[in-house]
């Protein structure tokens, strides 16, 4: 069996299903899948805004115009403008990339770590196995909040610290999950047998444990990107997260957005359809690809 | 069994110590100076540094740190959680005016989710991969994905606009005027109450999937009952477990939880009031709600654990 883990190895596992090529795979996941092809191109649509947003967007979102506080929504300015005069679309555009890069920093480093830690302890067992649990619940016990809170403030309000933030309190989630899995998969013969003919505990842990947790790996990875997503949102609202002027899609909503909301309801409505559509996105394509991954729901 | 038990009740003794030595260990680090915070308010005028350090001394908090653990540690075995330093008053008392509000609104926001939430995941199940199935799902979905302080902004801004009323600045409990309260609360419960509603219905959903597939419930069918009789009779009842643990644990996630809508709405409760204690470096606070929070949250997954072991025969603890 390959070491490479793909979609196509677990779609396929029925008993002498054909290998499908991946087209054919990304076909086979739309037209059984409508929602979750709908989360992927409502994410493919996120990722080029933010990949291109100097080219898309129609002005600089940190440069204000006095003369257009206030602006309502017109050809000019599609979503208006807000108390400095800045384009709410433009910022919009920006504000895609500090989600996406904070979603998926966050929740890659905090799901990878969580697994890694979850994989170990799995497989060390004993008294490893023991601490890094009783670790782990205290991290989970740790109300989530309160943590990102005391971190941002020993750190200061800026994006990477807004990373680290947000990444703590996923770690011990993945691992709990990972480490469920690695307990079952370390019971294998294949890993007994790998382990009789002396193969090194590295090699083990990464050639094949690591390759069979796949699957509940890209489950919570997914889920934890829009997770990040919100969190990032909430802390930048409550003033802990990314600092003005940055363009944070939580940071438009707070403050001036609720003071000036009846005057300029479009400050604090485009925001929060940027924040809302790209979560749903994420969950959308995550819960399709778990229902596709995990054999219990696969229609039988 | 009851090993099983005795073994989880120990573990609590070593979580809980890591929770109170983290919180102290994190709040101590957290930049900021509450004696200064006290003397100088929000200004940054110049303080007597005699004043600084008497005000220290008399808090206590130019003990050693091991010192002013230990003594808080005791303190909470004899359920004593200090006074806070902000405030002076007794910290078990600063949350008992407060614990109401977050009670009422973690109580009634579960109650507006579950009655929304168990209905819609049985009949997505029920219909799965059909419309029905696929609008569910949207709707649950963007539950998770809509954030609720901007729901909030909605509502409120919805309601100044049409209506000219703005949130109230204080409290009304429901033992005094029910209906104010009632005004007060309805909209934070919806907001809570649906994102809650999400969650649930989701779960509601993918156990009762599965237990659909059971082979007990294909004899059930070829038995020829209906399907509201399989689904509701025989279906539900062996997918519920998930669902009420998930109630359990959201329920105690609810009360600390709800900062963010409680800033919104401009409600004083137990998420707002950890939120300023962090801001004011009011130690004595935090540490008693993380750990209070954090307590409940093991006590909470405990039952649950247990209720498992109790109602699903299939789950033998050693």
């Amino acid at each position: 069996m390959s070491a490479h883990y793909s979609l196509a190895d677990t779609a396929a596992s029925a008993p002498l299903a054909p290998r499908l090529t991946f087209v054919e795979e990304v076909v086979k996941f739309v037209r059984t899948k409508p929602l979750g092809a709908g989360g992927a191109v409502i994410i493919l649509g996120m990722l080029v805004v933010a990949l291109f947003a100097e080219r898309l967007a129609p002005y600089d979102p940190y440069k204000g115009d006095y003369a257009l506080q206030f602006a309502r929504p017109s050809a000019e300015h599609w979503f208006g403008t807000d108390e400095f005069g800045r384009d709410v679309l433009s910022r919009v555009m920006y504000g895609a990339r500090i989600a996406l890069f904070v979603g998926f920093t966050a929740s890659f480093a905090g799901c990878s770590l969580g697994a890694l830690l979850g994989v170990v302890s799995a497989y060390s067992g004993g008294k490893v196995d023991l601490l890094l649990e009783r670790l782990m619940d205290i991290l989970l016990a740790f109300p989530q909040l309160i943590l990102a809170l005391a971190i941002a403030s020993i750190l200061g309000p800026a994006v990477q610290n807004v990373v680290i933030a947000i990444t703590i309190p996923i770690i011990p989630r993945a691992a709990r999950v990972v480490r469920a899995t690695a307990l079952a998969v370390k019971e294998n013969q294949y890993v007994e047998a790998v382990q009789a003919l002396g193969a090194l505990r590295r090699r083990v842990i990464f050639q094949h444990i690591v390759p069979n947790i796949m699957a509940p790996y890209i489950i919570i990875l997914t889920a934890a990107l829009g997770a990040a997503i919100l969190a990032e949102a909430a802390l930048s609202y409550l003033g802990l997260g990314t600092a003005e002027p940055t363009p944070s899609w939580g940071l438009m909503l707070s403050g001036s957005a609720s003071s000036y909301a009846e005057k300029a309801p479009w400050i604090a409505l485009f925001p929060g359809i940027a924040i809302s559509l790209a979560v749903f996105g994420f969950n959308l394509f995550g819960d399709s690809l778990r229902d596709a991954l995990d054999p219990k729901l696969r229609r039988g | 069994m009851r090993t099983y038990l005795l073994k989880r009740l120990f573990l609590i003794v070593p979580t809980l110590f890591g929770v109170a030595a983290l919180v102290f260990v994190i709040m101590r680090v957290i930049p900021g100076d509450v004696t200064a915070l006290i003397l100088g308010g929000d200004q940054t005028g110049r303080i007597d540094r005699q004043q600084i350090d008497a005000l220290r001394h008399q808090l206590g908090l130019d003990q050693p740190l091991l010192v002013q653990f230990g003594s808080w540690l005791w303190g909470v075995l004899r359920l004593d959680f200090g006074n806070s330093l902000w405030t002076g008053r007794p910290v078990v008392e600063e949350l008992l005016v407060r614990l109401p509000l977050s009670l009422e609104l973690a109580f009634l926001a579960t109650i507006v989710s579950v009655l929304l939430a168990i209905p819609l995941g049985m009949l997505a199940a029920a219909r799965q991969d059909t419309w029905v199935d696929y609008l569910v799902r949207v709707v649950s979905i963007g539950g998770l994905a809509i954030p609720s302080f901007w729901v909030g902004i909605l509502i409120i801004l919805f309601l100044v606009i049409r209506f000219g009323w703005g949130p109230p600045l204080e409290f009304t409990p429901p033992w005094v005027d029910p209906w104010a309260n009632f005004q007060q609360m309805v909209w934070p419960v919806v907001t809570v109450g649906y994102r809650y509603a999400a969650v649930t219905t989701r779960m509601t959903r993918s156990t009762l999937l599965e237990v659909l597939r059971d082979d007990y419930i294909r004899t059930a069918w070829a038995k020829g009952l209906g399907e509201r009789t399989i689904v509701i009779r025989h279906a539900l009842k062996n997918a519920m477990l998930p669902v009420v643990a998930l109630i359990g644990t959201e329920f105690a996630f609810l009360i600390g939880g709800l900062v963010v809508t409680e800033t919104v709405f401009t409600l004083n409760g137990v998420g707002r009031f950890v939120v300023d204690a962090v801001a004011h470096r009011d130690y004595p606070v935090v540490q008693a709600l993380v750990f209070v929070i954090a307590g409940s949250f093991v006590v909470v997954n405990l039952v649950v654990d247990l209720a498992y072991a109790w109602f699903d025969p299939r789950i033998r603890y050693r």
